[in-house]
């Protein structure tokens, strides 16, 4: 691509009519990726989206880059032999709680445990959407729905504790229509190598509308949210008075008020995205009792696969002779018949 | 059938010459028969004989020791003609203990020699073999010959020099045992030395007590007094086209297949495989070939396999994806999303006895149903068969090849049985195979992902970083002009029938399908596919040279089937299938072209005798004259 010619958020957009219900939040993040896109400096022919199956999934066709919408649960395997037939490729996974937690969740699993360079991006609704408002994986327990008439009997899963748990090296978690803020995190999961876990809590409004109105309104927003800034002691609240202490006692994390009782900035926690004990920690903290983390909870790079992968094959190609079929098909013991 | 002795002491014969022999090797599956099988094949295909194999073991990687589901066989059939299956019965037998004669006897030929172990015989290794009497005293084994060694002693003695532990040193018996049975068939014994001394390159101790016990056990057959009649055996080299030969796996061929498929197509390949008996040696194989142009990946499951074989596809490189049965079923939704966005894909099934977990390490033809119809929707792809070993390398490259000149999934099957087995092999010249270069689409002007070659109806393939083609595809429908999202009525029926039609019409890039022995018409055709074709070709050979008027056709492209096929079948009475399951082709063969066929089925975990085909032919002909 020629370095004069700057691509707008246009020349991201497909040709094709976005087809999610009027105020859903995938809408928003649209908008933020397409916009995100040609601030990346990746060539559109170089971008490759995968999704699975669900309202998230159709993300794919919105985008005007390479695509490929697959089956239920399944983006994170598709985009491994993506990135492995071509490394070259900037390969972003689109999926939900469902598709990626529940029919896929192996595969998310092992995706993030093996470190393929992808941005793996899961819109959290805590809902089926496209099948019309069943609970899923992520959904609070007791949550009402067509299949759990008398509310769901379940535990949610955390998507980030899964993450940090399955071994991902890069876990962040933003909101849909917080552009500023999703864009920085995706900026950073771009720039990370090996798999980068994003959550995205989306409002669905048909199925679940407002389940995350707790963190998004204005109004309570300082309080149910901790926004995490590496080096930055993690401190929440109106006037930023409220922080997060480490319970030597418990090995768990309290709220201290600092200026209370003998609290001072010296006992609220510096954010290390780097320690992985922090992160899991981080990860458990959910409302209303506790602000829920914004921002990298992890960022831990090691070599990908794909990049380990390619140099073994270079590593040990040289004791393996040149790539020569007659000479193949004659390896081993031979012998002349007359 | 006569054995090695009758052959020898009859008058039909001159001196010590006999013309195929049938050698199994039995134990414990901890004993090393399989090594010893592959040491003795290669010494076979080195001096000359035609030869097959039947390596048959259990599950179990190492079951409880003396018991009768622990045994482990190698069976070689080798001889002066052409040999295609590894033969009915068993004219030598070796046996490691009380459990491998007692389930390997039946086989045996009346009058067949027993090599056995009889220091293995105790009464604790006989009760468990279920026998309430000791077959070495009850005169239960008078009517064969019997050369009954305490082997463990014989092998102490010679490995005594290299100061091994007793276990150790017991571990040479299997070559102690394969030395005796070289001695009997003159084979040289240099190509297992080497191979031990290459082998125990960082053990020289273990290497030289295991060559010593080889020549301790070729020795003793020729100092000790054996029974009348024992001495060696002499069986002249197969008349065999002149040129180089290997022994080759039907798992080696179909790999070297895939590989030769990619050069030719001239595109990378991404091997996506997940472990499963018995088809897992061909990703072992691959993964040790990365001097060429593939990638291999053992993904999470067989969908993970699939789908990133499909990814790598969607790429630019031809994704491979393997399995057996039952892994299979599970890539079933992702080989229809391949048949949806029309994808290349090569799917190779190893078929084993089912269903479910079935029999793993035995073989069977009951997947073909699953090839065919397996799969949700209209989903129809092309299916090819490999026949023996050799046929699984040209069987690979079509296999490549029809995937990807018509961007279609290609199911491949295969066998337990050929994928484990070895046959000689006449090395072919790769350069003499004509390439099928892949032509990924460039042209900005026009595209769109539904564009399509007119001739083949094959989807344009666009891989990823080529500018200007950006697209999107997945399994919702499409529209047939513009390739985006389309719920239109008529385009899903439009677009049904072109991906039906599209692989309809392979068949005229097919070749006629050949008889493979006898006329081209006539009294009765026996119809074959995949591994059963050695069987069928011996079966209808003696048969032929009995004066019966029958051909074997043996068919490669299980779907779409030649152009010919119809007609060919039409000109026969007759038509007799035998298949290695309950009536799979033979109902298609019935359903499709309303032809009366009849069918013979097995599903024993184990190949068919050349005589059960003999039989059928033979009654089948009977009962219609």
């Amino acid at each position: 691509m020629n370095a004069e010619e700057k691509l707008t958020l246009k020349d991201f957009s497909s040709d094709q009519e976005v087809r999610w219900c009027p105020g859903c939040g995938d809408y928003a993040i649209l908008k933020t990726i397409q916009k995100l896109m040609p601030t990346l400096g990746v060539p559109k022919e170089k971008t490759v989206f995968v999704s699975g199956i669900g309202c998230s999934s159709r993300f794919p066709y919105y985008m005007e880059t390479y695509g490929f919408h697959s089956i239920h649960g399944r983006a994170p395997a598709i985009a491994s032999g993506v990135k492995l037939a071509n490394p070259e490729l900037d390969v972003w996974v689109v999926t939900g709680d469902g598709d990626g937690l529940s029919i896929g969740g192996n595969h998310l699993l092992h995706v993030l445990r093996r470190n393929i360079d992808l941005q793996i991006l899961l819109f959290n609704n805590e809902i089926y959407g496209l099948t019309k408002g069943q609970y899923s994986p992520t959904s609070q327990l007791g949550t009402t729905s067509p299949s759990t008439p008398n509310g769901s009997l379940d535990l949610p899963l955390r998507p980030c504790t899964f993450a940090i748990g399955a071994g991902a090296r890069f876990v962040a978690r933003s909101i849909d229509t917080e552009a500023k803020h999703l864009t920085s995190v995706l900026e950073r999961a771009h720039a990370h190598r090996g798999a980068s876990f994003v959550e995205i809590y989306q409002n669905c409004p048909v199925y679940n509308d407002g389940i995350f109105d707790y963190i998004k309104d204005k109004k309570t927003a300082a309080d149910s949210r901790l926004i995490l800034q590496n080096g930055k002691a993690l401190t929440f609240g109106d006037d930023n008075q409220k922080g997060i202490r480490l319970n030597p006692r418990t090995m768990q994390l309290d709220i201290v008020t600092i200026g209370e009782d003998g609290v001072d900035m010296d006992h609220v926690l510096v954010h290390d995205e780097t320690n992985k004990v922090m992160a899991q920690m981080l990860a458990e903290l959910k409302g209303p009792k506790f602000p829920e983390p914004i921002g990298v909870l992890y960022c831990n790079p090691t070599e990908s696969y794909e990049a380990d992968v390619y140099a073994q094959r270079n590593q040990v190609r040289k004791n393996l002779g040149s790539p020569d079929i007659n000479a193949l098909l004659r390896s081993g013991h031979t012998w002349n018949a007359d | 059938m006569m054995s090695v002795v009758e052959k020898l002491v009859s008058e039909e014969v001159e001196g010590n010459v006999v013309s195929d022999v049938v050698v199994r090797f039995a134990g414990d599956s901890g004993d090393g028969m399989q090594l010893t099988g592959n040491n003795f094949t290669e010494a076979t295909a080195v001096y000359g004989n035609d030869l097959a194999t039947f390596p048959d073991f259990p599950a179990e990687i190492r079951a409880p020791a003396g018991a009768t589901f622990g045994v482990s066989a190698f069976q070689i059939y080798f001889g002066s003609e052409d040999v295609t299956t590894a033969g009915d019965e068993v004219d030598v037998l070796v046996a490691m203990n009380p459990a491998a004669l007692i389930t390997n006897l039946d086989d045996l030929v009346n009058g067949g020699l027993i090599i056995l172990d009889s220091g293995s015989f105790t009464d604790k290794n006989r009760v468990r073999a279920g026998y309430s009497s000791n077959p070495l005293e009850d005169g239960s084994l008078d009517s064969y010959r019997l050369i009954s060694i305490d082997i463990g002693k014989q092998v102490l003695e010679a490995v005594k020099p290299f100061g091994l532990s007793h276990k150790f040193a017991l571990r040479c018996k299997n070559m102690w045992t394969l030395g005796l049975v070289m001695w009997l068939f003159d084979r040289s014994r240099d190509i297992t030395i080497d191979g031990l001394r290459a082998k125990f390159a960082h053990k020289p101790e273990i290497a030289e007590a295991n060559v010593a016990a080889l020549n301790a056990g070729h020795a003793y057959g020729e100092t000790a007094e054996l029974p009348t009649g024992v001495e060696v055996y002499k069986v002249p080299k197969a008349d065999v086209k002149s040129g180089l030969y290997r022994n080759i796996t039907g798992t080696e061929a179909l790999a070297f297949g895939l590989l030769a498929g990619g050069q030719l197509a001239k595109v990378p390949l991404m091997f996506a495989s997940y472990p499963i008996t018995p088809a897992s040696s061909l990703l072992h194989t691959l993964s040790s070939k990365k001097q060429f142009d593939i990638i291999t990946f053992q993904a999470e499951d067989e969908i993970a396999a699939a789908c990133a074989a499909i990814g790598a596809s969607f790429a630019g490189s031809l994704g491979v994806t393997s399995s057996s049965g039952p892994g299979i079923s599970l890539k079933g939704e992702a080989i229809s999303l391949a048949c949806a966005t029309e994808l290349p894909l090569v799917i190779v099934n190893t078929q084993r006895g089912g269903p479910s977990t079935g029999l793993p390490t035995k073989t069977e033809q009951s997947d073909l149903n699953q090839a065919m119809f397996g799969r949700h929707a209209d989903t129809s792809l092309p299916i090819v068969a490999a026949a023996t070993c050799a046929d699984c390398f040209d069987v690979a490259i079509e296999a490549v090849r029809i995937a990807t000149k018509f961007t279609t999934p290609v199911i491949l099957l295969s066998d337990g049985y050929i994928a484990n087995a070895s046959e000689p092999w006449r090395v072919p010249d790769f350069d003499e195979y004509e390439s099928f270069p892949v032509q990924f689409a460039t042209e900005q002007e026009k595209f769109t992902p539904a564009n399509r070659d007119s001739e083949t109806l094959a989807r344009v393939w666009a891989k990823p970083g080529t500018p200007g083609l950006e697209h999107r595809i997945g399994g919702i429908e499409k529209s047939f002009e513009t390739g985006d999202i389309s719920y239109d009525p008529d385009n899903h029926q439009k677009m049904t029938n072109v991906r039906k039609a599209k692989v309809d019409q392979i068949a005229n890039y097919l070749p006629d399908q050949k008889v493979s022995l006898g006329s081209e018409s006539g009294a009765l055709a026996v119809v074959g596919w995949g591994s059963t074709y050695g069987a069928i070709h011996q079966a209808v050979k003696r048969c032929r040279t009995e004066g019966i008027e029958v051909s074997h056709i043996h068919v490669r492209y299980m779907w779409p089937y030649p152009s010919n096929f119809e007609q060919l079948l039409k000109g026969f009475d007759q038509i007799l299938v035998p298949e290695m399951n309950m009536g799979q082709f033979v109902d298609i063969i019935r359903s499709r072209f309303l032809i009366d066929a009849k069918r013979l089925n097995k599903v024993s975990g184990q190949p068919f005798k050349i005589r059960e085909i003999e039989d059928a032919i033979k009654s089948l002909l009977e009962s219609s004259s």
